[in-house]
């Protein structure tokens, strides 16, 4: 029996290929093989040789399998590595391309503007466009002779001949979305209003069209110490940093009164700007105390409520947060600019993750 | 506006700084835009004395100049032929920049001497045009500041120009008296009193002035004299300096003397020759329309019914408020001078001026609000120069009209400081700053005084308190939440829709835009656009006169000028609104995506390709389900004239339902917008998709079945032109408790099929519910598949 299982143990570790694996398996214990002949044997055996030689074949047989099995196991192995050792690629060779989109920065800011207002308590207001003079320009405290309305450098739309209401304008600014809104709501109110704005002007620094978002609270006791606070915490959040310093220098808008434009420190180092330090100084934004006319004009008893409101520029802040030299190019959908300037579609800000990466 | 700092001394007795007036200004609203301070860049320029002068002995024309400066003898090489022993000058050393010639003087040899510094002309330090040589001074010690120098003998070359801007609601600081005041009450030094004596008349006034009785309202007050027997000429030297600093010219002096009051007091005025008043009488009135005048500004300029004029007998002299005639203007040779001294109402100057496209600085001073109750001093102060300067003899004032009366009060609250700004200011200070500028308060009541039109109300006596105690000492005060705890979302659903659209179609490899909303007429037309209801009446260009009809005429301009740089492979998206009039509210949101060329660049896969219909189908799918459209909708033909006829669909529900359009592009609109096509295009309207009935959160139960699906494959041959969703509806018909799902995975067209044939193959997945489904159930609802889609298209079960 040890000499079987030595010729056949010794043959399965010799064997190099399937085939040869299996004319042992058969030789040694298949139905017919030198086992199962050695099996019948066993009839004609005593019983008490049989209780010994029994045992001893069923261990040769199952020794014999594993073996094979064993043997099976590598040569597959084997066979793998070599075919594996094959199968080389050049993984230098360029992916299949995937195409990068991207966020315009004025869609970007406006979500950061209003992510941080939204923690403040400000939903988001809308408007139209084109709006009447009256919303854009009377309701908002200037008339007719105004000088700012000549300022505005206002793009008119055309009447037709017999229709005599004064010509509808393109918004000049954001503000006729307070009075909308005043309208809508009432008081009291929080609201931003982001969104595109045209002045007729067109060179290094002025696109005619460009966005802006405009801030407005109406409350019973809201004062302009309020606002110093509301725009101290939009600027660090918005742009990032610990402390910054606010100068409020008094100013005019029909709109408010109060007024005061808002100016933040920074530095100019090497043409790149910091926020919150240095000895500059950088106008950010018009604002105020809502003048009684315009909340009357919205519907608001001034004499119940006031409030403050605020307007800046969403192109002008996103220019000076990330860097970005050209008014202009924002509007050139050059594919370069697009890409370079852009944000990814899951860079979705939020005040929990962080406005920007 | 422009001043000088000795200009505002005139009427502020101050010491302080040149910085401490500028950030007071900043600060009180009068925003400083600019300062040229041309002493501050000559600091380094000291004196010296000429102690020898010899020829160089290698060039005729240099001179080698022995020079006692602060720092001892220095030698300096001059080529200025004044250069001599015995002179003072003025001496930059090495280190000092010379702005007149751009450059910091260094130690250098000049034909092998060495030179030391340099003697400065004029106009190297840029104080004139003189360069016939080196200054020469008759005063001045060795090592003196030469700015110093200046200060004392000739202050107006160092004089520090300061420009501020104006806001429209201060016209009092178009004044220097003004910004004086305002320094004042600041608490910068005090408001000196510059009264003059009024001049007695010593003959009748020989010209007579009227107002028409309809024409008070726009001219109320007319104040004039002739002063006879004048010498005009050039103005003196003070007048003529402080008018070139802030830029004006210098013309004549009666001519100056208007500019002068101008500007110091913001009180415009004009001078007629008295001799060439026709009839000498001069009447204001309204324009009938169609008159004419040839202004100062020597341009022709006709008159629309209901501008303020005045005429002589022989017709228009002066557009009141804005500017004078040529014809009665004086000139060197005027030697009898009506001068003028009148109030203008604010709302008609400035429609005047609009319409006449007159920018002038009385038409700026006018139409902001001059102070009426001044009328009266002003023509005596111009009396009093003119006699001073150019003789002559006054009549008495005539006065046609009266001084409109701009006597208001208003309630002062000193609570009201606290509770609108929020700063703490004293009353009694509070009432301090007010008198300071000119209020007089009774009681509690604020008379505003007649140079503030601007001050309408108790919001306006707040303003001016906090203004001039400075609104940088305001210190923030937290803003209370509006609830307590965790903020409320606050966007609103179709604010949401929007930003998820935006973000899936970035998501998808699409870039972003932000164009223009006003295109070219011609592109407009080409969606639909282009009428006069969205035209502008004065756009900038002409490629920007409409406003846009769809996102897509902007994308596809995008498109071309990518294309000539280069970029042929492009994915650009628009989010934003277009415009169906000119109406407020005549605008809707669209998303718009375009695809041009291949779905990336060639690659070593072979992986890309041309883009096409079903890559925009596939992307408006994607982005529609993101913004909650339902998946069940129906594709129809028929969209606008833009698209290719037979290569768009629009997804709808029900055909008056859009929620968009996909598509090929129509290869005409390309043409015209120079798009190198084919285009793919989707356009969706997410305002269309129908609000989700709010039921909270919870989803419904996941019901899923442990039984095996089946699935089964049929072809169909049917006519080219039988819709593949036409097939796929009638299986999903054959039963529609076990179908769970059909799919169309293969088209052949043509071939063995014949002419005008195609061949669609669909699976169909059967999902079982109650128990497992057995040869005999998959036979008999594989027959009614059969069924349906044969009766639906007329096609047969291909062999």
């Amino acid at each position: 029996m040890d000499d079987l299982k030595q010729k056949y143990l010794g043959q399965i570790a010799e064997a190099d290929d399937e085939s040869a694996l299996e004319s042992i398996r058969l030789a040694a214990v298949g139905k017919k093989g030198e086992v199962a002949l050695k099996m019948r044997e066993l009839g004609k055996m005593t019983p008490e040789e049989r209780q010994t030689a029994g045992p001893a074949l069923n261990a040769l047989k199952d020794e014999i399998n594993s073996a094979l099995a064993a043997k099976k196991a590598a040569l597959a192995d084997a066979a793998l590595d070599a075919r594996l050792r094959e199968e080389w690629l050049d993984v230098t060779l360029p992916a299949r391309s995937t195409r990068q989109g991207t966020i315009h920065p004025i869609s970007q800011v406006s979500e950061e503007v209003t992510a941080i207002f939204a923690e403040m308590g400000f939903s988001v207001a809308e408007g139209p466009r084109i709006d009447t003079d009256w919303y854009n320009f009377d309701a908002l405290n200037i008339p007719g002779h105004h000088p700012a309305r000549a300022e505005m450098d206002t793009f008119y739309m055309h009447r037709a001949e017999g229709d005599n209401r004064p010509p509808h304008v393109l918004r000049t600014h954001t503000s006729p979305v307070q009075i909308r809104s005043m309208e809508k709501m009432g008081a009291p109110l929080r609201i931003i209003c982001p969104g595109g704005v045209y002045r007729a002007d067109y060179d290094q620094t002025h696109t005619p069209m460009f966005h802006q978002v405009e801030g407005l609270a109406i409350d019973k006791d809201i004062s302009m110490a309020h606002l110093k606070w509301v725009l101290e915490e939009f600027v660090k959040a918005y742009f990032e940093v610990d402390g910054v310093d606010l100068r409020f220098r008094a100013s005019h808008f029909p709109f408010t009164e109060p007024s005061a434009e808002v100016d933040i420190r920074c530095s100019w180092e090497g043409g790149t700007l910091k926020i919150g330090e240095g000895d500059d100084w950088l106008e950010i934004l018009g604002s105020g105390m809502v003048h009684p006319k315009v909340l009357a004009a919205g519907g608001i008893d001034p004499d119940a409520w006031q409030g403050f409101a605020f307007g800046m520029g969403i192109d002008r802040i996103a220019m000076l947060k990330y860097g970005v030299p050209d008014l202009r190019a924002f509007f050139d959908s050059d594919l370069r600019w697009l890409r370079h300037y852009g944000f990814a579609s899951l860079d979705q800000p939020n005040l929990h993750g962080g406005l920007s990466r | 506006m422009k001043f000088t700092l000795s200009w505002l001394k005139d009427h502020l007795d101050t010491t302080a700084t040149l910085d401490e007036i500028l950030y007071a200004l900043t600060d009180l609203g009068l925003e400083v835009e600019g300062v040229e301070d041309r002493g501050a860049r000559l600091r380094d320029f000291t004196i010296g004395y000429v102690k020898s002068a010899e020829k160089h002995p290698d060039a005729d024309r240099l001179r080698v100049c022995q020079v006692e400066t602060d720092e001892g003898v220095k030698q300096i090489i001059c080529g200025a032929p004044n250069a001599r022993e015995g002179i003072t000058v003025v001496v930059a050393k090495p280190g000092v920049y010379v702005p007149g010639i751009d450059t910091t003087i260094g130690v250098g040899k000049i034909r092998g001497i060495e030179s030391f510094g340099m003697m400065a002309s004029e106009r190297e330090m840029e104080l004139s045009d003189e360069h016939d040589g080196i200054i020469e001074l008759d005063t001045g010690e060795v090592g003196q500041s030469f700015v110093d120098w200046l200060a004392e003998h000739d202050p107006a070359k160092v004089d520090p120009v300061i420009e501020i801007a104006i806001t429209p609601n201060r016209p009092d600081a178009l004044g220097v008296r003004g910004i004086a005041r305002d320094l004042a009450a600041r608490g910068l030094g005090k408001l000196k009193k510059r009264d003059v004596d009024a001049v007695e008349g010593t003959f009748d006034c020989p010209v007579s002035v009227t107002i028409d009785g309809d024409t008070l309202e726009q001219c109320p007050v007319f104040y004039g004299r002739v002063i006879r027997g004048v010498k005009n000429g050039p103005s003196p030297k003070w007048l003529q300096d402080h008018l070139r600093a802030i830029g004006l010219r210098p013309i004549s002096f009666l001519v100056d003397v208007t500019n002068f009051f101008t500007y110091d007091r913001n009180r415009p005025l004009h001078v007629f020759d008295a001799d060439k008043i026709a009839g000498n009488a001069l009447r204001v009135h309204r324009a009938k329309g169609g008159e004419t005048l040839v202004g100062l500004d020597e341009k022709e300029y006709t008159f629309e019914e209901g501008m303020t004029l005045i005429s002589d007998a022989d017709g228009v002299e002066s557009i009141g408020g804005v500017m004078g005639g040529m014809a009665s203007g004086c000139t060197e040779e005027t030697t009898n001078v009506f001068l003028e001294a009148a109030y203008f109402d604010p709302v008609r100057t400035a429609y005047t001026g609009r319409a006449l496209k007159i920018n002038s600085d009385a038409r700026y001073r006018f139409e902001r609000g001059i102070d009426p109750a001044w009328t009266p001093y002003g023509i005596e102060h111009a009396t009093r120069m003119i006699l001073d300067h150019a003789g002559g003899e006054a009549s008495e004032v005539i006065v046609a009209g009266k001084i409109p009366n701009t006597d208001r009060a208003y309630k002062l609250d000193a609570a009201r400081v606290r509770s609108l700004v929020g700063m703490d200011i004293p009353e009694s200070e509070q009432r301090q700053t007010l008198t300071s500028l000119g209020f007089i308060l009774e009681g509690n009541m604020a008379h505003v005084p007649s140079w503030r039109p601007d001050v309408q109300g108790e919001a306006d006596l707040v303003e001016e308190v906090a203004r001039i105690a400075s609104l940088t000492k305001l210190q923030g005060t937290p803003l209370p939440r509006l609830v307590d705890g965790v903020p409320k979302p606050v966007l609103s659903p179709a604010q949401r829709r929007e930003a998820i659209g935006r973000r899936t179609c970035a998501a998808l490899g699409y870039n972003e835009c932000v164009s223009y909303t006003f295109i070219d007429q011609a592109s407009a037309a080409l969606f639909g656009g282009g009428e006069d209801t969205t035209l502008l009446e004065n756009p900038i260009s002409s490629d920007m006169s409409h406003m846009r009809p769809a996102l897509l005429p902007g994308l596809l301009q995008a498109a071309s000028r990518n294309q000539a740089r280069g970029f042929a492979d492009l994915a650009l998206f628009e989010v934003g609104p277009a415009f169906h009039g000119g109406e407020p509210g005549e605008q809707h949101m669209l998303i718009t995506g375009l695809l041009v060329g291949r779905t990336g660049p060639k690659d070593v896969h072979g992986a890309t390709r041309a883009v096409d219909v079903f890559d925009v189908k596939a992307d408006a799918e994607v982005v529609l389900a993101a913004m909650g459209a339902p998946a069940r909708v129906q594709i129809l033909r028929g969209a606008r004239e833009w698209w290719h006829p037979g290569r768009h669909g629009m997804i709808c529900l029900g055909p008056k339902k859009v929620l968009g359009v996909f598509g090929e592009v129509h290869p005409r609109v390309l043409d015209a917008m120079d798009v190198k096509g084919p285009a793919m295009a989707f356009t969706l309207w997410p305002e269309e998709i129908p609000m989700p009935r709010k039921a909270g959160a919870t989803r419904p139960a996941l019901d899923i079945s442990d039984l095996q699906a089946v699935e089964r494959d049929f072809a169909f041959v049917v006519d080219a032109k039988v819709e593949a969703l036409t097939l796929v509806n009638a299986a999903m018909g054959a039963d529609k408790a076990l179908i769970e799902d059909v799919r169309i995975f293969d088209e052949f067209i043509g071939g063995s099929l014949g002419e005008g044939k195609k061949s669609l193959a669909l699976t169909v997945r059967l999902q079982p519910v109650s128990q497992t489904l057995k040869d005999a159930d998959i036979e008999a609802v594989s027959a009614k598949v059969v069924d349906k889609v044969t009766k639906a298209t007329g096609g047969v079960l291909r062999g």
